[in-house]
């Protein structure tokens, strides 16, 4: 692999943690859904690339879900969400960007210091790849705790999925990416488009994910 | 190669089935096809005891797997004529719609047709997208009711689930990665067979990392805890039917691809030993469910709960490993899924009849409906592992097999069991006996699953027939 075809993957990969640690402080839903649109662009851009070097085609089916699906369809759909319900212009964060930030490098930091020493024996770019990949997923699920509000919820695993995305093109030759890519657009499509959103807001007034506590069937 | 097996059946069967039950408008035809097609998909999976198909490169079944898969096509089969009754019942009041109803009849088919493909995939690709569907299928089960508490369990399911999912896949392209050096790119990488023949000469801290990985996120559908938090609200606000096949079946489905890593684990003998992971989530599973037990007002929550510990003494005994704990394990397995959904049988059909599923509301069963009443009884003494029934056999056996080898692990086990026997009989003795509360309309129940399961049970342990015992032995050495 010659230096630039490496230059360039690694550039796509770490701009897709860069844009994780920049959803991490959005508190606004418009522009987290617009840097989540951001960072599935930079996922398409990887995956096509990741498509070249390795001359496998069927990657580039995975590159066209990600630009189509994750960077059209769902934003639009998301923004139209948000509109519905009147929260586009509503602050979402539970806890605050300065600890959210430490966290989020910490475990940036970690990833790489846990990924790099097990993948001593791998390819270079191979080994780079997964531990961003693990950055995106951490981070992710870091999004997915501070998040009290559902769509922030939702794009924190859409994000979180970025990554795995990313881990699967990175391995060279995992079959089954395309399969594997589809099968979580088709969960997040059901869930984003479909029932939940609109049924909880529906039932509940809200898409506070706190206010769903109150129904907790424990209590009486 | 091309021709057709019992394989193909498992699938298909399930497959068309959905695909019919979408289209008929009727209840009662639904409810009967539902019950065929599950009766057709018990004896494919019957016959894959006496002909085993070749592997392939997507499905294969071994002897581990047959076990898995006949255990979950007959309960899915006792589940369907379960449901049949019990959805007469939820049409009558008015709580399901005809066209909910199409779409429960078609989804329990392909939860039928995922769980069947996540046991016979030869492959940790195609494993994983079947516990996906799987989950998806369920999630939209669990919120058909449409009401705030089924919409609030089925978001958190959702949330869990897929963050359990996604980690499990994660898990999944560290094991590729792994694989890679030594299999090969492509297909062979995420074969089972190939995985497992060649794991000796895999990394081992890369495998040591992906297993952590897949032990969380299939851990999270197995219901251990600190991952359990959907599994109550799931068991509870789904139409029953529903929480038997997750109790019963869905929680395996994810145990069967725990220890299926296990397996690859161990084929490495410089990858860390998965056992001690398993033992500590095991203990904490138990206990922390036990103590639960004591403080549940809804009773479907509370077997929920009596689920989580019998998930945490099953990946105990496979955590410690050895011929005679993964037999106990596999044991215990089996009568947990009897018993289970046989519980959740009756506990659908006392729902039903009292209009709730709060503990303070049921009173008196014995005197109301008998028959239901000391069926639950029974079903209750079978689960908190009392004698004659099965489930203490198979407790008795992870007890003393760990006595024999780690003392000391058997202590906080035991106590575990002790907890959860304690608040068990509590509840069951207000739940059956006592001045009855209101609500003793006779109940329109099918007795049949519920009689059967409890007869396997209690016949597992009086006399557990030879031949079983053979083929669950074998198994255990094959888990190593």
């Amino acid at each position: 692999m010659s230096g630039l075809q490496f230059d360039i993957a690694h550039l796509l990969a770490g701009g897709l943690v860069l844009i994780s640690l920049l959803m991490l402080y959005q508190d606004r839903l418009t522009a987290l859904i617009n840097v989540f649109a951001a960072q599935a662009i930079t996922l398409s851009l990887s995956v096509a690339w990741q498509a070249f070097i390795q001359h496998a085609p069927h990657l580039y089916i995975t590159a066209a879900i990600a630009l189509v699906f994750k960077a059209m369809v769902i934003p639009i759909a998301l923004h139209q969400i948000i509109k519905r319900l009147g929260v586009h212009r509503e602050i979402d964060q539970v806890v605050g960007v300065g600890p959210t930030m430490l966290a989020g490098v910490g475990l940036v930091a970690l990833s790489l210091a846990v990924m790099l020493r097990v993948t001593e024996a791998s390819d270079r770019l191979g080994r780079e790849d997964l531990a961003f990949a693990l950055s995106v997923v951490l981070l992710g699920l870091l999004m997915m705790v501070t998040r009290r509000n559902a769509v922030g919820l939702v794009i924190g695993f859409m994000s979180l999925e970025n990554g795995l995305v990313l881990a699967a093109t990175g391995a060279k030759g995992m079959p089954l990416v395309v399969e594997i890519s589809v099968a979580f657009s088709v969960l997040i499509a059901f869930i984003v488009i479909g029932i939940f959103l609109f049924r909880i807001r529906e039932r509940f007034e809200t898409v506070d994910v706190t206010a769903l506590d109150r129904f907790r069937g424990e209590r009486q | 190669m091309n021709s057709f097996t019992a394989l193909d059946a498992v699938l298909l069967i399930p497959a068309l089935a959905a695909g019919v039950l979408a289209l008929i408008p009727g209840y009662r035809v639904s409810a009967a096809v539902n019950v065929l097609a599950s009766l057709a998909t018990l004896l494919a999976s019957a016959s894959l005891f006496l002909v085993r198909p070749a592997d392939g490169l997507y499905l294969r079944v071994d002897d581990l797997s047959v076990v898995f898969i006949v255990l979950s096509a007959f309960v899915g089969f006792t589940t369907s004529v379960f449901s049949a009754s019990y959805i007469a019942h939820e049409v009558e009041i008015g709580r399901l719609t005809p066209t909910r109803l199409r779409f429960y009849h078609a989804m329990y088919q392909v939860l039928m047709f995922a769980m069947n493909l996540a046991l016979i995939s030869g492959n940790i690709g195609l494993m994983w997208v079947a516990i996906e569907l799987a989950t998806l299928t369920t999630v939209l089960m669990v919120a058909i009711y449409r009401s705030h508490e089924a919409l609030e369990a089925a978001w958190k399911y959702f949330i869990l689930g897929s963050v359990g999912i996604a980690l499990a896949l994660f898990g999944t392209i560290l094991v590729y990665v792994a694989a890679r050096p030594v299999v090969g790119e492509g297909m062979a990488g995420m074969v089972w067979t190939t995985l497992v023949a060649k794991a000796g000469a895999f990394d081992p801290a890369l495998l040591n990392l992906a297993f952590v990985f897949l032990m969380l996120g299939y851990g999270t559908k197995v219901g251990l805890v600190p991952l359990h938090a959907w599994l109550p609200d799931a068991h509870a606000e789904g139409p029953t039917p529903i929480s038997a096949v997750l109790s019963g079946l869905l929680l395996n489905v994810a145990l069967y691809a725990v220890l299926r890593f296990k397996m690859l684990l161990a084929a490495n003998p410089r990858a860390v030993a998965p056992g001690p992971l398993m033992i500590t989530m095991g203990l904490v599973s138990v206990i922390f469910a036990g103590f639960m037990l004591y403080r549940r007002r809804d009773i479907k929550r509370m077997f929920a709960y009596s689920s989580i510990e019998h998930m945490g003494i099953i990946v105990f005994a496979f955590g410690m490993g050895g011929p005679l704990a993964n037999f106990a394990g596999l044991l215990h397995m089996t009568m947990h899924s009897l018993t289970k959904s046989a519980i959740f049988f009756s506990v659908g059909h006392i729902a039903q009849v009292k209009g709730s599923q709060k503990i303070a509301d049921i009173r008196g069963l014995t005197v109301t409906h008998p028959v239901l009443g000391w069926t639950l009884v029974a079903g209750v003494f079978a689960i908190s592992g009392l004698p004659p029934f099965g489930i203490f056999t198979s407790e008795f056996l992870v007890v003393s097999s760990t006595f024999a080898r780690q003392p000391l692990l058997a202590l906080p086990l035991v106590f575990g069991l002790i907890v959860a026997l304690g608040a068990l009989l509590m509840k069951v003795q207000g739940l059956a006996f006592g001045e009855p509360s209101p609500g003793s309309a006779p109940a329109k129940a099918s007795y049949l699953p519920m009689f059967g399961h409890l007869a396997l049970v209690l016949a597992a342990g009086v006399f557990f027939p030879p031949l079983i015992t053979v083929w669950f032995q074998h198994v255990a050495r094959l888990l190593g």
